[in-house]
């Protein structure tokens, strides 16, 4: 009974983002299509993010640089006059996958509080190294001059079909989550984050898995980057500052870690709220400060868990 | 380049290295004795800094200023963990994180509120804005000789009160093991408060003698916060000593980086490669020497022997 409501809740949420093109289209509102694409995308880096934190223990506290790589890695081709996103999105996400490997060799290495510090510490680097480089913008970024082209194929261009690859983007990215969560790959990780010591007692090699899960996350979240660029039309390297590390962290806390639904609830959440607080106020982040410390001391849940039927950990 | 001037950017590293030495001195202290994650301590440097620069636009004292700042801070602090921290000790690291960064995003938009968004920008005091004479010919700012001079100080006070007083020996029995000095008769929890309000004051303390050097705005704190982490990671989190190796070696990695990897480059690679290559890689300098410590040691340099 009770996942059988959580299963309609959830296919209730996805009807809403599916069809919110045709309502923002009926209304006249084509700032809600922005808004709602804009979250699928962020939804996107947080379910890739979960896949690391929520599943597998690991407090990544850099994300924000794979969003940052994959958003450099359309936009320099671009600046070299190479449009194609044949070439772009593969190049996102190879990227970002090389570069979380490298990373993760590194601070795989170590546990706890050293692994929150060095992950952040890394992505700062790369901030860093990307405000430090003048050829691409330094501080201020660069514009995109277009979208990436699929050979007339796919015309981003248009918002709607650009709206309706992302939808399937995060729908595909779900179904594969769903997948791997519950295959052997997701369940070694899932035990090791429970108990590391009895995983490599029984033999598993638990730094390799670790850091194929991390390499995996880094180079879903470069596909969000990709699409972050061709959303906005610009880069900057502030993608990469690690207050976006905090805010995807803080999107998978906020809608619940350990599920693969629970992020995307995060980040209709928390873009949602900074939406309506922004309009309101300039300074919504006095607000949104104290409010991110009461859900930390009294809703670890997160909003899945109060969704009917949600309190289970699963996938 | 001439030695002097190696020389003094050898001083300017040391400065810049004791300065994050207050700042990881405060960390390390708050980490290896409650076993809190604290990144809003870059928001007790910056609340520092403001209220001295505010304190000293108003009084025109630097000295009452740095009292203000001082004393204000470390009851900033102390609220702070009375309110919001206290009920986190016993959560994971996951949680520290969070609510902490909720409380960076309050204090930068309070500061911000309060003094705007925009750079403030407060002087040298003037008995200290001249420049003193180190060796023949060596001529150093005698600001930044003081700033060297009190971080110095700092940490052979911080040494003494941890290894010689009461306090120091009550903060060490909470750390080793907290019940046990509960059970014998320790408020363990007004001692984390006071613990974590003199981490506030030291912050603040870094906070308010680099007003003067480097600009006073919103999210300040931040940057150098980053870099703590650097230097307690290299160091070691938990060990005091290894905060201050560390502090000294970071200061001077990235400030030596930043002052001959360009020259040194053009000489390697021609100087238009240089104008892209040296800023890059002076910037993630500090960043690769972390990445080369944890290699060899996951632990840091000196890890503290924690129970």
């Amino acid at each position: 009974m009770r996942s059988r409501a959580r299963a309609l809740t959830l296919v209730a949420g996805f009807l809403v983002l599916g069809l919110a093109p045709v309502v923002a289209a009926l209304m006249n509102q084509p700032f809600y299509l922005d808004l709602f694409r804009r979250i699928m995308i962020f939804a996107i880096a947080a379910v890739s993010l979960d896949l690391i934190l929520g599943f597998g223990g690991m407090v990544s506290f850099g994300h924000a640089a794979y969003l940052g790589l994959g958003a450099y890695a359309v936009a320099i081709p671009a600046f070299y006059g190479i449009h194609s996103g044949f070439v772009q999105w593969p190049l996102a996400v190879g990227l970002s996958g090389l570069v979380a490997l490298l990373i993760g060799t590194v601070s795989l290495r170590t546990s706890g509080v050293y692994f929150i510090m060095i992950t952040l510490a890394f992505a700062q680097m790369l901030y860093y190294l990307g405000i430090s480089i003048n050829a691409w913008g330094a501080d201020d970024g660069m514009r995109l001059a277009r979208r990436s082209q699929f050979g007339g194929v796919i015309d981003l261009a248009n918002p709607y079909v650009f709206y309706y690859v992302v939808f399937g983007l995060l729908v595909a990215l779900l179904w594969l989550g769903h997948r791997l969560i519950h295959a052997r790959f997701g369940t070694v990780i899932r035990a090791t984050r429970s108990n590391e010591p009895r995983m490599r007692a029984i033999g598993f090699s638990t730094f390799r898995y670790k850091l194929a899960a991390f390499t995996i996350a880094g180079a879903v979240c470069g596909l969000a980057g990709a699409l972050l660029t061709n959303q906005t039309e610009y880069l900057t390297p502030s993608y990469m500052h690690w207050t976006r590390s905090g805010d995807i962290m803080v999107m998978v806390i906020l809608g619940g870690m350990g599920t693969l639904f629970g992020p995307v609830l995060g980040a209709v959440a928390f873009l949602l709220l900074e939406d309506i607080l922004s309009a309101w106020t300039v300074h919504w982040q006095i607000v949104l400060g104290p409010l991110l410390v009461l859900v930390v001391l009294y809703a670890r849940r997160g909003l899945y868990g109060l969704l009917p039927g949600g309190a289970r950990h699963d996938g | 380049m001439s030695w002097l001037l190696v020389v003094e950017q050898c001083l300017n590293g040391l400065q810049f290295g004791v300065m994050l030495f207050l700042m990881a001195a405060g960390l390390t202290l708050v980490f290896g004795i409650m076993n809190l994650v604290n990144l809003a301590h870059g928001s007790l440097y910056m609340v520092g800094a403001y209220l001295a620069t505010a304190a000293f636009n108003w009084t025109g004292s630097f000295v009452a200023a740095t009292l203000f700042a001082l004393v204000a801070t470390l009851a900033v602090g102390m609220v702070v963990e009375v309110v919001a921290l206290r009920t986190l000790y016993e959560r994971d690291h996951l949680d520290h994180v969070l609510a902490t960064f909720g409380l960076i995003l309050f204090f930068n938009e309070a500061v911000a509120i309060v003094w705007g968004r925009a750079a403030l920008f407060t002087t040298v005091p003037r008995a200290l804005s001249g420049q003193i004479e180190l060796l023949p010919g060596l001529r150093y700012p005698a600001y930044r000789a003081v700033i060297i001079l009190v971080g110095l100080a700092v940490a052979l006070l911080l040494y003494v009160v941890v290894s010689r007083t009461r306090l120091g020996m009550l903060i060490r029995a909470g750390a080793s093991n907290r019940t046990m000095a509960a059970a014998l008769g320790v408020n363990i929890r007004l001692l984390y408060t006071i613990v974590f309000g003199f981490g506030a004051a030291l912050a603040a303390l870094g906070g308010l003698m680099a007003g003067p050097i480097y600009t006073v705005l919103p999210g300040m704190g931040e940057e150098i916060l980053i870099q703590v982490f650097v230097v307690i990671v290299i160091g070691g989190i938990g060990s005091i000593r290894g905060a201050l190796v560390g502090a000294v070696v970071v200061g001077m990695v990235d400030t030596l980086g930043r002052a001959f990897l360009k020259p040194m480059l053009s000489t390697v690679i021609g100087p238009s490669a240089a104008d892209n290559a040296g800023p890059a890689l002076a910037s993630m300098l500090i960043y690769i020497l972390m990445a080369a410590v944890l290699f060899f040691r996951p632990q840091g340099l000196f890890p503290a022997a924690r129970g």
